[in-house]
């Protein structure tokens, strides 16, 4: 079983790792997720792999499982989910007003963008 | 211990955590009503924070154990002299941003507010907490606050700068998830004294693993302290973000320092059996290249917001140094030079904001043109300028002063000399040629005064004002700040004292969990 617990953090977290590494904005939506689920088994696994073990109390029981990392990937899932949310409608929007999905401003243009920027600044009241 | 615990110790906490919420619910609509509550509020804070560095100040380590459960296992809360220093810094430097945000800014995007309290939420939680896992909590709080905050006002390049941002920072999150995870594999507990007790008893096998843990936390630091290469981040974020909120985020690299100060004296220091000082032959390193790094971008730089950003990163090598040298001496300087870098880089920040709208079509880039009220502006980029770039008579130069004092006894004396200095000649080279390219250079049409600048609100040049004689004051009481600072280094260093304080006197032969 622990070979199978390792390969599977493994694998979700080298998939994360290289969709992040796109050059476009959904695939490094999809490979945070792939990371944050990496991490939430591995969170799990932090407490030791324990196979029908009560994780608080239980009369006769023979041993516990670790009762922490559950709570604590309760917590991580909570955060990743709501961050996922706000990357996503992050994406969008800026697709939506620059008409491109790239991670990346090419370079040079970034100046003339900064001060586009501004302008818009300074046309609000 | 229990009975006598101060309640006033959760309040910079529970306080922003309260109006938040009320300003979303009560007065969405009414931004007169948002602002008064929101700098009631930030009084509140700061008055608070101010009675919680007084309480520090008998140098004894306060825990404060959220419902009354025994430390390792309940959630604690800290109050000594270094956690009591960050909130007072931060009470301060928020009061300035959310008077100078009611000049504009909080009209020009909803719910800058509430954002900006969650925001003190997250920072002061990550100030005061004494739990690793709760330490992620809290800066998550501060990040999902500073998206909102970077992201305030809209703007198509805001948005893509806003979305790397947030990715690094998710990214970040992720690693610090997989160092907490492995720390506990090997450990068992979270919490920081509890930690310091396990750490120095882990048997043999697993001194590897918790090494991993160790630097994989200190990667987390270094990306939010933007410590070279995880600096990379910095220029395109803050540099796309609203000028205030750029000021704002000065306490957010502090933060990742003030992190690594804590953990690596703390728990990974000198009392960690076979991972003491892990990170310590890689923070000097660093922190040096992090200043060449940031004096080069400087130079580079094509737009005054490009050179404050990297003149952020300059600082924060300056500070690494200093804690890099994790003794008392550096400790002492370096926490004196954060508070003067917090207050300097956002009074750079601020002038930039009050400077673009007065140069017509140029905005922030360093070319020449006209600029509205040029006596008054460029005397202001001159302090501002002498302030961050460490020339005497303000308290940037005594800040390097002390560092070089400290750094004397240290094996690697002559790198920090040397790039110090160098690297802050350069910086002075940035900020002159910088500043003679704004104000000196004639325009296009020559002496033309600009077409139509808009008249200069007092406001904002009075906070700016306020910041600038905040370090004035820090460089006019620089020896009490100082004995100060030293007393704090001490009391840091002295892990001994916050382990018993929070756990009790039992050095029990710790039975390690797994």
């Amino acid at each position: 079983m622990e070979v199978l617990v390792a390969s599977a953090i493994g694998l979700l977290t080298a998939v994360g790792v290289y969709l992040v590494l796109r050059r476009q904005t959904f695939p490094v939506v999809i490979g945070t997720v792939f990371l944050s689920y990496g991490v939430n088994l591995f969170l799990f696994a932090t407490g030791r792999l324990a196979v029908n073990q009560p994780p608080i109390y239980s009369a006769g029981a023979a041993g516990y499982a670790d009762p922490l990392p559950q709570a604590l990937v309760l917590t991580a899932i909570v955060i990743s989910f709501g961050m996922t949310a706000l990357v996503v409608v992050l994406a969008l929007r800026s697709f939506l007003e620059t008409g491109s999905d790239s991670v990346e401003d090419s370079p040079g243009a970034a100046d003339e963008a900064t001060a586009a920027q501004v302008t818009t600044d300074q046309a609000r009241p | 211990m229990q009975t006598a615990m101060n309640h006033w110790i959760i309040a910079p906490l529970v306080l922003p955590a309260l109006v938040a919420p009320l300003l979303i619910l009560t007065s969405r609509h009414n931004l007169a009503a948002q602002r008064v509550v929101s700098i009631a509020a930030t009084l509140a804070l700061l008055a608070v924070a101010i009675g919680l560095y007084g309480l520090a100040q008998d140098g004894t380590v306060r825990p404060y154990l959220v419902g009354a459960w025994p430390a390792p296992y309940g959630i604690v809360l800290i109050l000594d002299r270094l956690s009591a220093t960050m909130v007072l810094l931060f009470a301060v430097l928020a009061l300035a941003i959310v008077l100078y945000a009611t000049a504009g800014w909080d009209t020009r995007g909803r719910h800058f507010h509430p954002l900006f309290q969650f925001q003190l939420l997250g920072v002061n939680g990550a100030f005061l907490t004494g739990d690793v896992f709760n330490l992620f909590v809290f800066f998550e709080v501060m990040l999902i606050a500073s998206y909102g905050l970077m992201l305030h006002g809209g703007g198509a390049q805001r948005l893509k700068a806003g979305f790397q941002y947030v990715t690094i920072n998710l990214i970040g999150s992720t690693l610090f998830l997989f160092a907490v995870g492995t720390i506990y594999a090997v450990t068992g507990t979270l919490n920081m004294a509890d930690l310091a007790r396990k750490v120095a008893a882990v048997g043999a096998g697993d001194t590897a693993l918790l090494g991993v843990g160790a630097v994989l936390l200190f990667m987390v630091f270094a990306l939010k302290a933007s410590v070279a290469p995880l600096h990379g981040w910095l220029p395109t974020a803050y540099a796309a973000a609203p000028g205030l909120s750029a000021a704002l985020f000065m306490i957010m690299t502090k933060v990742g320092a003030y992190t690594i100060l804590r953990v690596y004296t703390l728990i990974f220091g000198a009392d960690a059996g076979a991972v003491a000082g892990i990170v310590t032959p890689w923070m000097l390193p660093a922190a040096l290249a992090t200043l060449v790094v940031g004096a080069l971008g400087m130079l580079a730089a094509r737009s005054l917001l490009s050179l404050a950003c990297f003149a952020v990163v300059w600082s924060m090598g300056s500070l690494l140094v200093a804690f890099g040298l994790f003794d008392a001496g550096g400790i002492g300087a370096g926490l004196y030079y954060v508070l003067h870098s917090t207050m300097a880089g956002a009074t750079l920040f601020l002038l930039v904001d009050i400077l673009v709208p007065q140069r017509g079509g140029a905005e922030d880039r360093l070319v020449p043109a006209a600029v509205g009220h040029p006596v008054l502006l460029s005397g202001l980029f001159f302090a501002a300028a002498i302030a961050m770039a460490g020339l005497p008579p303000l308290s940037g130069f005594l800040g390097k002063l002390m560092i070089m004092e400290a750094s004397r006894g240290s094996a690697a004396v002559t790198w920090i000399w040397a790039m110090l200095l160098a690297t802050s000649l350069v910086a002075i080279l940035a900020f002159a040629r910088a500043g003679s390219v704004l104000f000196w250079k004639p325009a296009t049409p020559h002496g033309a005064p600009a077409a139509s600048t808009p008249p200069l609100k007092p406001l904002p040049v009075m906070v700016f004002a306020g910041l600038l004689g905040a370090t004035v004051a820090l460089t006019a009481f620089a020896g009490p700040v100082r004995r100060e600072m030293g007393l704090t280094a001490a009391q840091i260093l002295d892990t001994g004292a916050y382990v018993r304080a929070v756990l009790g006197p039992a050095p029990l032969a710790s039975a390690g969990k797994p």
